[in-house]
């Protein structure tokens, strides 16, 4: 056409700049799976009993021909890494990316800075169901109340859904004030309880304020797939999210069927963020600081953004619970108290610093 | 060359009719301008036309199937659409936002190939845009991303374009130019351009139809020299202006004079 004007050496130019910054994905996901590996290296060698990092790497690497550390036997070692601290540093890890790819995700979706995997009520849901496991007249098994927890969870955000719906579309306004209500309605319910529980109301504070010291690979097992899920499906609608940080007529007109998406979204975010929290309790602010962070290093674009969400969250909510594990040990601080310590401070430098360059 | 016909159709707002019984198709490699004032239905045509605002009677046919039922890819893949003072992200980079405009051709993990990043960069150099291809949303003016819109529609390779006010935030260079590139697309590419505009002048040198809109009905449709008159003009924006042919190709061309001057001339004409 004769209104190009720009030589094919400028649009080279521009067409390799951009390619450069679509490899930067890879690079930082390596980068990031790096310090992920780290942050697993270095939680497992803290706690009671320190083990020297080439013990645990040689743990790792060999577990068949490991030989030891000085005064702690092989056997003591392995059992320590294995069954009392791997576990609970994956779990953490899975609970992190699930926090901080739902909080991304939702952040996109909602177009909204202060958007958290919590806007849904579903922590609220999470907690009644837990709380009303833990109260019950007759001694309820341990394992159950992460499913009633569960369970209680998806029916909020399902609840929250029926009543957001408008028509055959899913307004993001009313979304997120049914959200708020019913989540108040909730916590109300629960507080209720936990005033009326008597002596349990310790061991249900405790839950509720986020904690991995439950943490066996039996959860580890179970939560994994629903978080994995949770975490490529979403992953999955990086672009369409990209498109519908327009508004959604733009998004529409650019072909994504924007109502599907937020279903999609919703319910990804929806199962993650309940089998994460159905174990470990609300912990707060990773969902909300972790995005911005990674926001603030390496752009808007969610292709990037969700898999460093999930890398980034991993490796805080391990170096919390690390923190928290350790800090007082033998006794423990629920994690919940030490993301929200590490979070409130760094969450409001970012909203006076970078207000222009965070969303 | 896919084609829409609107049969009756109706649009509304919740309860409030925007547009009644409107009938019209468009043809390839026409450049059709919709013109009235405002509040008389012209976005809500342009909207209609995208299928983004569904017909409450009659319907809007894509291709002779209803466009409520065809998926939105499919429509994004003929149908693009520049939509009036559209919201950007502010951190997305320009090149960023017109590559938006491949998200209907692009596979599930939504990367671009070469060809797509070229096929972007192109339509940015036709809207003058390539030096801001890295440059961040926020750091660019209103008529830039004015530009940044067009050059996302052109990188949708639709085969129609309906474009809202696309020249409003432009200087009168750029308005020409974007002129000249939406005909030489019609021309060239067999395009159907539909565009709503303000400006009657620019609409009638530049369109090959005239559809005029008024009290959300269609008041009347043809070429320029057909539709567009002193009367008309009259009864549709209650405007007195005065309308001649053009000096150089006799499209009809709107004269307006201020009432001043208007008093000024008759008074010389008493005086004479």
């Amino acid at each position: 056409m004769e209104f190009k004007i720009a030589s094919e050496n400028v649009l080279a130019k521009e067409s390799k700049q951009y390619r450069f910054s679509l490899y930067k994905v890879l690079i930082a996901i390596g980068g990031f799976s790096f310090a992920l590996f780290c942050a697993i290296l270095i939680s497992s060698a803290f706690g009671s009993s320190n083990i020297p990092f080439h013990s645990i790497l040689s743990l790792l690497l060999s577990p068949v021909s490991f030989t030891g550390a000085e005064n702690i036997s092989p056997a003591s070692i392995s059992t320590i890494v294995f069954q009392v601290r791997l576990p609970r540093i994956i779990m953490s890890g899975l609970v992190g990316a699930a926090l901080g790819v739902a909080g991304a995700a939702y952040q996109g979706m909602f177009r909204n800075p202060l958007a958290d995997p919590y806007l849904t009520g579903i922590s609220q849901g999470a907690a009644l169901g837990a709380v009303v496991g833990f109260i019950l007249p007759f001694n309820v098994p341990a394992a159950l109340i992460p499913v009633l927890s569960f369970i209680s969870a998806i029916v909020c955000v399902f609840v929250v859904y029926s009543i957001a719906r408008v028509g055959n579309t899913l307004p993001m306004t009313t979304l997120i004030l049914a959200g708020v209500a019913i989540g108040a309605f909730l916590a109300s319910l629960t507080s209720y309880l936990i005033i009326t529980s008597g002596d349990r109301a310790h061991g249900i504070i405790f839950w509720l304020l986020g904690t991995f010291s439950l943490a066996d690979w039996w959860q580890v097992s179970i939560m994994t797939p629903y978080i994995l899920l949770g975490i490529i499906i979403i992953c999955l609608y990086a672009r369409p999210l990209n498109v519908m940080q327009l508004d959604e007529d733009q998004a529409r007109q650019l072909g994504i069927n924007t109502e599907k998406v937020k279903l999609v979204i919703l319910s990804a975010a929806t199962i993650a963020t309940a089998a994460a929290v159905c174990f470990c309790g609300i912990i707060g602010f990773i969902g909300i600081i972790v995005p911005h962070l990674v926001r603030i290093l390496f752009g808007p674009d969610y292709r990037l953004l969700l898999p460093l969400s999930a890398l980034t969250g991993a490796i805080l909510l391990i170096v919390a619970d690390t923190i928290s594990r350790t800090m007082l040990s033998p006794s423990e601080i629920p994690v919940g108290i030490i993301t929200a310590i590490i979070g409130v401070p760094f969450f409001l430098y970012v909203l006076r610093t970078r207000k222009k360059a965070v969303f | 060359m896919v084609k829409l016909i609107l049969k009756d159709a109706t649009f509304s707002y919740g309860r409030n009719i925007a547009l009644q019984s409107v009938n019209f198709e468009t043809r390839a490699g026409e450049l059709l301008g919709i013109i009235g004032p405002n509040g008389s239905g012209k976005t809500t045509l342009l909207k209609g036309m995208a299928g983004l605002l569904p017909a409450i009677k009659g319907n809007v046919m894509f291709d002779s199937m209803n466009i409520t039922r065809v998926e939105r890819r499919i429509i994004a893949k003929k149908i693009a659409l520049v939509p009036q003072n559209a919201v950007l992200p502010d951190l997305f980079t320009a090149l960023e936002i017109v590559l938006m405009g491949r998200t209907p051709h692009l596979g599930l993990l939504g990367y671009e190939s070469e060809k797509d990043i070229h096929i972007a960069l192109e339509a940015m150099d036709i809207t003058r845009t390539v030096h801001l291809a890295q440059r961040r949303v926020n750091e660019i003016s209103g008529g830039e991303k004015q530009r940044l819109i067009i050059a996302r529609a052109l990188a949708q390779e639709a085969e129609i374009l309906l474009l809202d006010e696309p020249t409003a935030n432009l200087d009168i260079n750029y308005q020409i130019e974007v002129f000249h590139v939406l005909d030489k697309l019609c021309v060239d590419n067999n395009l159907t351009v539909v565009a709503a505009l303000h400006d009657l002048n620019l609409a009638c040198q530049f369109c090959h139809r005239l559809v005029m809109l008024k009290d959300r009905l269609i008041y009347k449709q043809g070429t320029p020299a057909e539709v567009i008159s002193s009367s008309t003009i009259k009864e549709v924006f209650d405007a007195n202006v005065h309308v001649y042919p053009h000096p150089v190709n006799s499209l009809p061309v709107a004269y307006v004079t201020s009432n001043m001057e208007i008093n000024k001339a008759k008074n010389l004409q008493w005086i004479v």
